[in-house]
């Protein structure tokens, strides 16, 4: 087993793996930019290497200086975490030149993976069903407007090397096609360097799907359940849950034979996730696969009861799975909540700053995997996830009820964040019945969030005047307290709240005694 | 315990308490009427009366008991308002003080040296202004941070700045006087 391990990320998986580590009795090394210095990944490590500037291509996605410091800490593998380096076959490869194992697959299962073109190819070898269209780049227009009429519209245009819904099309006439098949290659040129396109038949608000495998490097592969990830804006997930509401034991089965066969075929070992497409009919379809760890790997750990962190760990020191996949049952149903620092009157816009005040939820079939502490400034530079909030319940009411009552629990003051939009999907009728699409999201915002409560809004205000009221009368009302508060006038705006709050505490403990 | 008028001035002075406010929220204006004699809180909100009970559990936030009921209530202070959170809804307040709203108009209309004080204690973040500048009335002399929130203390007329009695840091309690406008 190893010795050491760094972990080439930040933020709450970061933290994650750091958690996972120290369970094994495995040291974990932080590597961090300049505004990092006092992240909670920093904090948690037993070292840390700095390794520049903010700006991510200075540090978290420099491949030199995290080897470097991989190097210069003596560990004996590298953790990429999700994001930045994870998907990098090059920084895959770079670490088995340098001596150091890279948790997660061989870059060769990678690079396979990473064109859509050559991924689907292989999924055509081995008989995995595609969503109808071509499984190489378009050559010219007259042959991308015969497969759209033999697919039939509306068909989608994607990058082949794409992300991100960059390089992405939605055609719905022949007329259409021509000038988005142009806008397509220009914008895939420049965000991937690469004008490869292809095409696939649309499939609208469709169910995302994805199916979690595990493969030791002995050739042994097997599937953890689904997760349902179809709670998406502008094509990033929101909420995840497994298992997936619609998904039974008979197509679970099919689900995860199909993702065991796409890892057998691209020759894969460590964690992966198989992303399926599913129409409205039941059908799905392969849409690719993510050859790192997903955010949303909590719920899977959950119903299965398998840390996949310290498998990836293990499978990476070359164990073999001690299970098969008969050994593997689902028991209860877990949901995540992507808590993020985005404003939610504000088109859900990133807002990053200082954290003045927080209240984390705990208690029963709650885990809250954070990457935040009060007093933390989340800084500009990187995405704006704050932590994950995932409930877990026999079932799926019980884990909707947990959820709610935690997010209740749940308070991140001085910065804006999410946490009222999982109140209103938790609530939504057609989410708590599982009716769940691609479209779910918008379609619920376009929705009247509903009329404000006229007894809270007194409350509100009582509320509103006695802040005020104990603000202007803390020092002044207490000759003791007033000394204090001038001694240490230095002192935040907050230190005339823990004030009141003692005098508070004090004259109770008067009262209760006389 | 009950408070009224009368009270008021003899509270104040011993370190009890009773305010007036205007609380705005959503568009309605409430009348609010708060005193607390040691831990116990009145209240009366529209001319009503309202058993409530209030204990501060940590920085900004309030454990409220409204009759029977419970609620956790957090504060944020922006520039120009509170924000209230309750039950997970967030509640956007201006509070006004009309007593000092009413000083202030009335001391527009005098002539003489009127003095600026603090309407609550904190710490003077900005002066706005220089010993002998002119000001108009309304025009900003500092500026008093408490709470986060931050509070233009304003020119009651319009006149010379005469003395300024307080810089940028220094702790203020409230009351003091900050500033004398001619």
């Amino acid at each position: 087993m190893f010795k050491k391990i760094l972990i080439a990320n930040r933020g709450e998986i970061a933290v994650r793996v750091i958690r996972a580590c120290h369970e094994m009795g495995i040291a974990a090394v932080a590597v961090y930019s300049e505004v990092d210095r006092a992240a909670l990944h920093v904090r948690q490590a037993d070292e840390a290497c700095p390794i520049g500037a903010a700006t991510a291509s200075e540090s978290y996605l420099n491949i030199p200086k995290i080897l470097d410091a991989a190097k210069r800490s003596g560990v004996d593998a590298i953790h990429p975490g999700y994001g930045f380096l994870s998907e990098n076959a090059r920084f895959a490869q770079a670490c088995a030149d340098a001596g150091v194992k890279f948790i997660g697959p061989s870059a060769a299962a990678m690079e396979m993976m990473g064109s859509k073109t050559r991924a689907r190819q292989a999924m055509e070898r081995a008989g995995i069903a595609l969503v109808p269209g071509t499984a190489s780049g378009l050559e010219s227009f007259a042959q991308a407007e015969q497969i759209a009429a033999k697919v039939g519209y509306p068909v989608m245009l994607k990058a082949a090397a794409g992300g991100g819904g960059k390089g992405m099309r939605l055609v719905h006439t022949p007329k259409e096609l021509n000038p988005a098949l142009e806008s397509a290659r220009s914008e895939a040129e420049r965000a991937f360097g690469d004008d490869e396109v292809y095409m696939e038949k649309a499939i609208i608000n469709p169910r995302h799907i994805e199916m979690q495998v595990l493969a030791d490097e002995h050739g042994n592969a097997i599937y953890l359940g689904e997760r349902e990830c179809s709670i998406q804006r502008r094509h990033q997930k929101v909420l995840e849950e497994s298992p997936a509401p619609i998904v039974d034991s008979e197509m679970r089965r099919k689900m995860g034979e199909a993702a065991v066969r796409v890892a057998k075929a691209a020759g894969y070992s460590n964690a992966g996730t198989v992303e399926f497409l599913m129409d409205e009919m039941e059908n799905f379809f392969f849409l690719e696969m993510n050859t790192r760890l997903q955010v949303e790997h909590p719920v899977t750990e959950l119903v299965t009861g398998i840390d996949l962190v310290h498998w990836q760990i293990r499978i990476a020191a070359g164990e073999k799975l001690p299970f098969v996949q008969n050994d593997i049952q689902i028991r209860g149903h877990a949901i995540e909540c992507r808590i993020y620092a985005e404003d939610p009157d504000n088109n859900y816009f990133p807002s990053p700053g200082m954290i003045s005040l927080l209240m984390e939820p705990s208690g029963p079939g709650i885990r809250l995997d954070s990457g935040v502490y009060e007093g933390w400034n989340v800084p500009t530079d990187y995405d704006p996830l704050l932590a994950k909030l995932i409930g877990y319940g026999s079932d799926r009411v019980q884990a909707i009820g947990r959820l709610r009552r935690a997010l209740g629990e749940y308070f991140v003051g001085g910065i804006k964040n999410n946490i009222s939009l999982f109140r209103r999907i938790l609530h939504d009728p057609d989410f708590r019945a599982g009716n769940v699409d691609t479209g779910f999201l918008d379609t619920m915002l376009k929705k009247d969030s509903g009329q404000a409560d006229t007894k809270l809004s007194a409350v509100a205000v009582i509320a509103a005047g006695m802040f005020v009221a104990m603000g202007a009368t803390v020092s002044a009302s207490d000759p003791a307290n007033a000394a204090s508060g001038s001694k240490n006038n230095s002192g935040k705006a907050a230190s005339g709240w823990k004030g009141a709050a003692r005098i508070e505490a004090l004259r109770t403990n008067i009262g209760g005694n006389s | 315990m009950q408070l009224n008028a009368r009270h008021h001035r003899l509270l104040t002075s011993c370190g009890y308490f009773y305010m007036k406010y205007n609380v705005k929220i959503g568009g309605k204006n409430y009348q609010l009427e708060l005193g607390r004699d040691a831990a116990r809180w009145s209240c009366r909100l529209d001319g009503l009366e309202v058993d409530v009970d209030a204990i501060p559990v940590q920085p900004a936030v309030l454990s409220l008991r409204v009759g029977h009921e419970t609620y956790e209530v957090k504060c944020e202070c922006t520039a120009d308002h509170i924000q209230v959170w309750v039950r997970g809804e967030c509640y956007a307040a201006e509070v006004r003080d009309p007593r000092s709203l009413r000083a202030r108009t009335r001391a527009a209309d005098h002539h003489g040296p009127r003095k600026l004080t603090a309407p609550m204690s904190g710490k003077i973040v900005r002066v706005l202004t220089r010993e002998g500048c002119e000001v108009v009335a309304g025009a900003g002399v500092v500026v008093v941070e408490a709470m986060k929130m931050q509070n233009e203390i304003k020119s009651p007329k319009k006149g010379t700045v005469q003395k300024i009695l307080v810089n940028e840091g220094t702790a203020v309690n409230a009351g003091d006087v900050l500033a004398i406008v001619e």
